[in-house]
């Protein structure tokens, strides 16, 4: 069946893109950097009012004047566009109805809405899509940690039969069929395409949708007009939520650390699954630990408040609800039979409701979309855009209007 | 301590009677007398130390002061007057009680009790406030103050380097008493502490600290120095907690390393208090009866400290075995690499070992806990002296090199970590240009805002005009939405992303 589709797909694709190509300019790549970057010497590398401060052991975790970890940058501005459109063209998958964007749209905080995100075919996936924001910083990927490297974290949605089910050898057929991207690739990488029959090689597809991915820079919340220094950047209630979750009865911030909120580590915490679904051992299978049994990638909460419903699959729809699971007393939600080494600072704050009020009240100063950037507006295979579908879907839920 | 269990399993299936006999019957002890002394100490974490150093400084910094003056009464606000208060200012409390969590997200703030007559300033948390004092910038200083009933930590800080925290006394304060951590460079001083879940005084993620002179007693822990590198604890009065003092590698936790830690002159006195800790945390594993007690932390000096009255073991070296309610830690190196014991006092210690001590002692027929046990078995590390006491896997430690660490005066720096500074691309005027405004204008096309270019050709040489308008906008365009108001930047800030912006050319 699946081989059948391709079949069909691929020359139908080939029809659309000559179609585009007939029709439309050629792109032309943007030759600037995107906010938030300098260009220096051709390359963009990142600019932030963070840099002015220290950092203990350069590990990017501390308090509010704290400096960053280690970051991913130094791409070229062409390298970075073409990653913006590899990332939201679903020419990526197998049959042309999955992009990078379906679970990571812009609009819903570079995450899906869904506590279980949905590939293709409909299949729904194990777990929730993490959010892009700030992957620049981060040193491990998935929910179980078991990437190093944006470019190894790829392989998994990419190739993987449930998401996008594309394979290194079509993706590269597909790419190279479409003379629309051959001329992108050839103004992102003009050194490896000086041979006329130069062809798109894959690392040059990871490194693109990886430089795409370390521009999604968030650091202008209001919280970070408070930690620069602007006292009147929050409201008192956010400021006694911010000092609930640094306080040592809450503990937000041993895991959740500034800058980043996050301090990269794996937790094992014992939140439950959705009804039905079978418990999830995390951590324990790619680390080969039995002690991580059920634990998960501390994730980041910048733009938490757009990335509902919470947890690594989805158990919580609310940051209300995902908030009080740390005051329902350590291991309550764990399933008979399961033995887990539940963190340390999982307890019983005993917090009340004022308080888990005022953590969500400081959690929603954590937003900041200012550098968020657009979609392409015309895709080099021809396809169209195909993230709105589940971003639109959303908005109706909510009764807003659709972002268009 | 599943290891030693395992080591001496192995040793009695050997042969029981070979090892029975050497402990029953010791080596005759060899009288040495040196003919020279022995080399200085050397350490890693005395480098930056000693490099600095033109002329012997201890401890000798203060936070920096401006000369304005706060002076908060009883019935006021600690919090307004810090609130009010710019960098450099000293907030004096005076006599009296205070119901509040005060937090200072500003440099080098002082705050200071008056201590009239025995009469401190009273924080009091009155059981359902989670911490008294929150700091998290440079420089800060927290002196005179009685903190008393609060939920969770009485003194913490979240990052913030050179930061004091001195002479305060804590009663009863829930989880931690004094709780730097993130920090570079700190002195935690002449403080009395007691009844505490936790550590009486936690150090931890942190670099060049001195914890000297506290007295800390009725708590878990006494004095837990966590994932640091250069700390410096001497001449505490530690007694009646569970474990006294501690160096761990705590695992989990994103700063992965501790070492350099030297334990000297210090009073591990009767700890023999009943494990009241939080179950789930790591010193809920701790026996009763601990003396010293070092976890995978590296390069420890145990120096002339009198350890007496330590009902298990006086000075304990491990690894996570320890640690046996957490989950493992695969970047984190489990053992305590090299050692150091030099000439303690160890009197009466192991008298009455806890539970988990006591079944660990009886696999190799003992029911009196030993002085000093290494319960990995280290081979890389040294004792001076070794005749002197109860051992137990010490057997393949050497002779320290070393007697005594008396060229480390200090683990704190000579003078206060300066802001970060002369490195490149860090001008503020170009970072809040690309940081911030970035995200709205671009040299030369349209973004949200219009294009750099025409800003320039319509400023000039009027940077002062840009950060005006920037402070406070009003709409000028139709074909712009209006800019949001930057007044979150400060006036300096603002006039250096200006001058940043006119002067850009691509």
């Amino acid at each position: 069946m699946k081989h059948l589709l391709q079949l069909i797909f691929i020359p139908l694709l080939l029809g659309a893109a000559a179609g585009a190509g007939a029709a439309g300019e050629p792109i032309v790549l943007n030759d600037d950097c995107p906010p938030g970057f300098e260009l220096t010497a051709g390359h963009c590398e990142l600019r932030s009012l963070y840099q002015m401060y220290p950092s203990l052991q350069d590990a990017g975790v501390g308090g509010l004047k704290t400096g960053l970890p280690q970051w991913r940058d130094g791409f070229t501005p062409q390298q970075t566009d073409l990653g913006r459109y590899l990332f939201f063209d679903p020419v990526l998958s197998r049959d042309g109805t999955v992009s990078c964007a379906t679970c990571h749209a812009p609009d819903k905080g570079f995450s899906d809405g869904l506590g279980r995100s949905v590939g293709i075919n409909g299949s729904v996936l194990p777990r929730s899509a993490p959010t892009l924001w700030n992957v620049a910083f981060l040193n491990s990927f998935f929910w179980d940690g078991r990437a190093t490297s944006l470019e190894g974290q790829m392989l998994g949605p990419l190739f993987d039969k449930h998401e996008m089910g594309s394979d290194p050898q079509l993706l590269l057929e597909t790419l190279n069929g479409l003379p629309a991207y051959r001329q992108l690739f050839a103004q992102a990488y003009p050194e490896d395409f000086v041979a006329a029959d130069a062809q798109i090689r894959l690392d040059q597809v990871y490194a693109a949708i990886a430089a795409f991915q370390v521009t999604l820079i968030s650091l202008n919340s209001r919280y970070d007009q408070y930690a620069h220094g602007y006292a009147d950047a929050l409201t008192e209630p956010e400021i006694e939520g911010l000092n609930i979750f640094r306080s040592f009865v809450a503990r937000c911030a041993e895991c959740h650390t500034p800058p980043l909120f996050t301090n990269q580590q794996i937790a094992v915490l014992g939140t439950p699954e959705p009804v039905g679904m079978p418990f999830d051992p995390g951590a324990e299978v790619p680390l080969n630990e039995p002690t991580q049994r059920g634990g998960f990638k501390v994730p980041t909460l910048r733009n938490i408040e757009l990335t509902a419903p919470y947890m690594h699959s989805g158990r919580f729809a609310t940051l209300r609800e995902a908030v009080a699971f740390y005051t329902g007393g350590r291991g309550h939600a764990v399933p008979e039979g399961e033995e887990l080494k539940i963190h340390w600072h999982i307890w019983e704050p005993n917090l009340t409701d004022e308080e888990l009020d005022r953590l969500v009240d400081f959690l929603k100063t954590l937003t900041d979309e200012s550098f968020k950037p657009e979609p392409p507006r015309q895709l080099p295979s021809g396809l169209g855009l195909v993230h709105f579908e589940v971003a639109d879907a959303g908005d109706i839920n909510n009764g807003e209007e659709d972002h268009e | 301590m599943n290891k030693i269990v395992a080591i001496v399993g192995a040793l009695v299936l050997l042969g029981g009677g070979y090892y029975l006999g050497k402990s029953n019957q010791p080596e005759p002890t060899v009288i040495k007398v040196p003919t020279a002394p022995k080399a200085e100490f050397t350490s890693t974490g005395a480098a930056e130390v000693a490099a600095a150093a033109g002329a012997v400084s201890v401890r000798a910094w203060e936070t920096p002061t401006s000369g304005e003056l706060i002076v908060v009464k009883d019935g006021e606000s600690i919090q307004d007057a810090v609130k009010a208060a710019q960098p450099g200012a000293v907030i004096k409390v005076m006599p009296g009680t205070y119901r509040e969590t005060v937090y200072i997200d500003k440099d080098n703030i002082t705050l200071s009790g008056v201590i009239e007559r025995g009469n401190y300033p009273v924080m009091d948390g009155e059981g359902v406030r989670n911490d008294a004092v929150l700091y998290s910038g440079n420089g800060v200083t927290v002196e005179n103050l009685y903190i008393t009933k609060y939920k969770g930590n009485a003194i913490m800080g979240q990052a913030g380097n050179n930061y004091i925290i001195r002479n305060n006394i804590i009663v009863d304060t829930g989880v931690y008493g004094i709780f730097p951590q993130l920090g570079k460079n700190g002195i935690v001083a002449h403080n009395v502490i007691s009844g505490i879940e936790d550590a009486a005084i936690y150090v931890g993620m942190s670099d060049n600290v001195d914890v000297v002179y506290n007295q800390v007693f009725d708590s878990v822990a006494g004095i837990e120095i966590e994932n640091s590198r250069a700390a410096l604890v001497e001449g505490n009065f530690v007694y009646n907690n569970t474990g006294g003092i501690l160096a761990f590698i705590t695992p989990g936790l994103p700063i992965k390393t501790c070492g350099d830690v030297i334990i000297r002159n210090n009073f591990v006195v009767d700890n023999n208090h009943e494990n009241f800790a939080i179950p789930g945390s790591l010193v809920s594993n701790i026996p009763s009866g601990t003396g010293v007690l070092v976890m995978a932390c590296d390069d420890v000096v145990v120096e002339q400290n009198i350890i007496s009255g330590n009902d298990s073991v006086g000075i304990t070296f491990t690894d996570f075995s320890l640690a046996g309610n957490a989950a493992k830690d695969q970047d984190a190196d489990p053992n305590p690499n090299r050692p150091k014991i030099l000439n303690n006092i160890m009197q009466d210690n192991g008298n009455n070992p806890a539970p988990v001590v006591r079944a660990i002692l009886a696999t190799q027929m003992l029911t009196r806990g030993p002085d000093i046990v290494d319960t990995v078995g280290m081979d890389d590390g040294c004792i001076l002296n070794p005749e002197r006491y109860r051992t137990l896997g010490l057997d393949n430690y050497g002779e320290c090199d070393f007697a005594n660490t008396k060229s480390v005066l200090t683990y704190t720096l000579p003078e206060p970590v300066p802001p970060r500074l002369n490195e490149s691309n860090m001008e503020k005027g170009k970072l809040a240009y690309y940081g911030v405004c970035a995200g709205c204008h671009a040299y030369g096309s349209r973004m949200i805002g219009p294009p750099t270019q025409i800003i320039q050709a319509l400023y000039m040489d009027n940077p002062e005009g840009i950060a005006a308008y920037a402070a406070s906008p009003v709409k000028k365009r139709d074909d712009y939405p209006e800019m949001p108001p930057q007044g979150h930047l400060d006036d300096e800030t603002l006039l250096e992303a200006a001058k940043f912006m006119l002067e850009l050319t691509k």
